[in-house]
């Protein structure tokens, strides 16, 4: 064999010289400690939850466009006032009286679907989906724009826009002490 | 009598896998790892159903902070890109007649989120770093016009977004739930003057209905 002999001699008597096994068993304490360490570290910095979002888009306001004209009765004018209230009307302003209203699944839900039900039946198709335009007052909060639209998508109104509140709007909110 | 021996374990235990699975998430944490960006705006975000995902580069976020005691509104103003930082900065710079040192510069370009009127730029981008949140940060200045603070540094980082990547920035607006309407408006008048009529509201889910 191929092996030189460095041993001092006598001793090995033909025997092969064995050099010894290190065990190839490392102590991973210390690495498990410090991986969980950075694990920890990362967990706490992160941002997991992406932040989700709503998209709105506003008319084109710079472009005259020909508009046609659409019934008065296919449309819900909804105003959003203080105290997450609000109210709404059908129709032409000062025509029929507006209704109080909250947000939620028993105020404006429900009365979103009953109206749309309604103007479906009473118009015919296919320009019966109905229009609703929210205003919202000076004294509505971010929040209550929010929930508007958000009732609009749960709903699945075709058509609705975020329109200046006209003075007589406000002075029904202010009948009413939503403003 | 003969002690009965108990015969005695090793303590050390075969931690290979430990290990393994340690580093494993350790890589996948690093990778994903976006840090957290201190919000000095504190809005808080309404609820909505809708679950659009606001894009990770490329966007501006407007945030409209909660109220003051004073009565103002802070206005706040973020958008991706160093480099776009560091042209709008220099474009502002000339509109409002400030000059900034490269440090400030600099400085700048790292700073995600701001909400200082211009005359306040300086002060602002030479406090130390470690002062930085305790800065009053009162709120970009904007009103329905369009020539105000906020509609400038939206339309600089709009141009210098186009000029040095050749896209168009995704608007986000983040708003504090409690903040009145006026404010809102105020925001999507200086967009709409911009022509631009889209954009996300970032919104926390809504948790299931309450019977």
């Amino acid at each position: 064999m191929a092996e030189l002999d460095t041993s001092g001699g006598g001793k090995h008597k033909g025997g092969k010289i064995r050099s010894k096994k290190a065990s190839t068993r490392v102590d991973l304490t210390a690495m498990v400690d410090l991986a969980f360490l950075l694990i920890t570290f990362f967990m706490f910095t992160t941002t997991l939850n992406k932040p989700k979002a709503m998209d709105l888009t506003m008319p084109d306001n710079s472009v005259k466009t020909s508009q046609l004209p659409v019934a008065a009765s296919r449309t819900m004018t909804i105003m959003l006032g203080s105290h997450n209230k609000l109210m709404w009307y059908m129709g032409e302003p000062g025509k029929t009286p507006p209704t109080v209203d909250s947000y939620g699944p028993n105020g404006l839900r429900k009365a979103l679907i009953e109206n749309g039900n309604q103007v479906a039946s009473t118009h015919a198709a296919p320009d019966n989906f109905m229009i609703v335009l929210i205003k919202p007052s000076d004294k509505s909060t971010y929040e209550n724009l929010v929930s508007a639209l958000d009732e609009m998508n749960i709903t699945a109104m075709k058509s609705y826009a975020i329109v200046k509140i006209t003075p007589l709007e406000e002075g029904a909110l202010k009948a009413q002490g939503l403003l | 009598m003969p002690r009965v021996k108990v015969a005695r374990k090793s303590t050390a235990i075969d931690m290979t896998a430990m290990c393994d699975v340690a580093f494993l998430l350790l890589t996948f944490f690093i990778l994903t790892a976006k840090p957290k960006i201190d919000d000095p705006s504190k809005a808080e975000v309404p609820a909505s159903i809708k679950e659009i995902q606001v894009p990770d580069e490329n966007v501006m976020t407007i945030a409209i902070g909660k109220q003051t005691a004073n009565k103002t509104n802070p206005l706040f103003l973020s958008f991706s890109g160093t480099d776009v930082r560091t042209e709008t900065l220099k474009a502002m710079g000339e509109i409002y007649k400030v000059s900034f040192t490269p440090a400030e510069i600099n400085r700048f370009s790292n700073t995600e989120l701001f909400g200082v009127p211009m005359n306040q730029m300086k002060n602002f981008l030479s406090t130390p770093t470690n002062d930085v949140a305790k800065f009053p940060q009162s709120g970009i200045p904007a009103d329905t016009t369009n020539n105000n603070e906020l509609f400038n540094w939206i339309i600089n980082a709009r141009k210098a977004q186009v000029g040095l990547h050749g896209k168009i920035y995704a608007i986000a607006i983040k708003g504090d739930r409690l903040q009145e309407y006026p404010v809102v408006n105020t925001v999507i008048s200086v967009l709409e003057h911009q022509k631009q009529f889209k954009f996300d509201l970032i919104t926390t889910l809504r948790k299931a209905a309450k019977k």
